[in-house]
């Protein structure tokens, strides 16, 4: 295996365009190097893009939204006091992810492009909207977080593409998110269901939403159904009672031995009510 | 299979080794420089056994490769006690007993003393959440609990 260490996403595209064989990308190698230990994967070049200025990078745009270098960690995510009032379920969801250890490395690009159907910040980013510039051989594209994974351990890009920036929308007043994952128990597990809520409010009334789930396809997805059964609503008990419904319908999970289809359908629903009730109140509170 | 020359600090000392590109770091200390305070329990970054500091910020060793090391901060378990001296973490876990076999006390004490530096004062919810990922298979942690609440307590009276 080579390991090279590009200074600029330019020379790690021309490298991977050179690579014979199996070209793997590294940030915070949380899953990269544990599948290199089980023999998953072995590559022939490994591309660190940990030394490309801006990678570490959290930086906020003009109109508000928010830019993240796909090698920051979840722990400088969680240190971030801005990004984390902005976006506080965005945020939760990846401090999830594993242990302190793994935070100090763990990526949310690395998380979404492992596509794990059960990664934590993957329906917190398809909730909230994020989108990502893919760049390869050919120049840049924009990408849909939903887009990027297409089944368990695949995704939409293109050999030689990668990931270059993540870009969170601009939240603007009265927006909140929240993610909740089933495991069970505390700590240090993979979600059985995972379920993101991002929403706007004007008053008490949600003028805009999108709920996504994790765990129950196999790829993290957007329920638009979920989204416009609380659109207009006040969130009361009619509106948690269609969002609970059309949340699980949304899911087509399988059996396995962290939970079965029954189970991860009516958990779906559980875990949107309340994340809604979340969001909602972070949203009210934010007007 | 030709072998990368990297330059670091460990503990506050230059080091160099070439290492082959799909070593870690785990096995660079261990294998190549002779710490073998760090140790391995999984591999997989599940154990938290090999908890170094890079740059500060705790990992796993086992999940960083050797490479990566070029003109970074390590520090391990070998440079917690300043001098001959035991530093209030190594002490409190004699006293208070809080381990048996030993495998996964260094990197308690490296993730122990991590968590200190951020935050003096932790509830034993932050210290149980943040030493989550560290695994001991013999003393049921509450030892290690104690040890750590009271060498912070220790270390605030000192400071
Ligand atoms: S050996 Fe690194 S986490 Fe277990
Ligand atoms: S003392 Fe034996 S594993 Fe912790």
């Amino acid at each position: 295996m080579r390991y090279l260490s590009p200074a600029s996403f330019d020379d790690a595209i021309a490298q991977a365009a050179q690579a014979p064989g199996v070209t793997r990308f590294l940030a915070g190698g949380t899953d990269v190097l544990v599948q290199m230990r089980a023999d998953i994967v072995t590559p022939d070049t490994l591309i660190d893009i940990k030394k490309i200025p801006g990678t570490h990078d959290i930086a906020r745009a003009p109109d508000g939204g928010w830019t993240i270098g796909v090698a920051v960690t979840g722990a400088e995510m969680r240190e971030h006091v801005d990004l984390g009032a902005d976006w506080p379920g965005l945020v939760e969801a990846m401090d999830l992810i594993g242990s302190t250890q793994v935070q100090g490395r763990a990526t949310l690009t690395g998380n979404l492009c492992n596509a794990s159907p059960a990664a934590d910040s993957v329906p917190a980013m398809i909730a909230a909207g994020v989108t990502l510039t893919v760049t390869g051989p050919e120049g840049s594209r924009t990408v849909a977080a939903e887009d990027i994974p297409t089944g368990p351990g695949q995704t939409s890009l293109a050999r030689g593409e990668l990931v270059t920036a993540v870009h969170i929308p601009p939240r603007g007043a009265g927006g909140g998110d929240a993610y909740l994952r089933f495991i069970p128990r505390t700590e240090m597990d993979i979600a059985v269901v995972g379920c993101g809520v991002n929403l706007t409010v004007e008053g008490d009334t949600i003028t805009a939403a999108r709920v996504a789930l994790g765990a129950v396809a196999p790829t993290a997805r957007l329920a638009p159904q979920a989204a416009s059964a609380i659109i207009g609503t006040t969130l009361d008990d009619a509106a948690l009672d269609a969002l609970a419904a059309a949340a699980s319908a949304a899911c087509a999970p399988i059996d396995d031995k962290r939970g079965t289809v029954k189970f991860r359908t009516h958990i779906a629903g559980v875990l949107a009510r309340r994340a809604a009730k979340i969001a909602y109140d972070r949203a009210r509170k934010a007007q | 299979m030709s072998k990368i020359h990297v330059s670091t600090t460990i503990n506050g000392d230059t080091a160099e080794f070439l290492c082959d590109p799909r070593e870690t770091l785990l096995d660079v200390l261990r294998d190549r420089l002779g710490l073998t305070g760090a140790k391995e329990g999984c591999g997989t970054g599940d154990c938290g056994a090999c908890s170094v500091t890079l740059d500060g910020r705790l990992v796993c060793s086992c999940l960083v490769l050797g490479a990566e090391a070029e003109g970074r901060e390590i520090a391990t378990v070998e440079g917690i006690a300043p001098g001959e001296e035991l530093h209030p973490l190594q002490r409190k876990f004699i006293e208070h007993a809080a381990l048996q076999c030993g495998i996964c006390t260094p990197g308690i004490l490296v993730a122990a003393k991590a968590l200190l530096e951020k935050n003096p004062d932790p509830t034993e919810t932050e210290v149980r959440y943040w030493l989550a990922g560290n695994l001991c298979r013999c003393t049921g942690y509450d030892k290690i609990i104690r040890a750590v609440m009271d060498a912070a307590a220790e270390m605030r009276e000192a400071a």
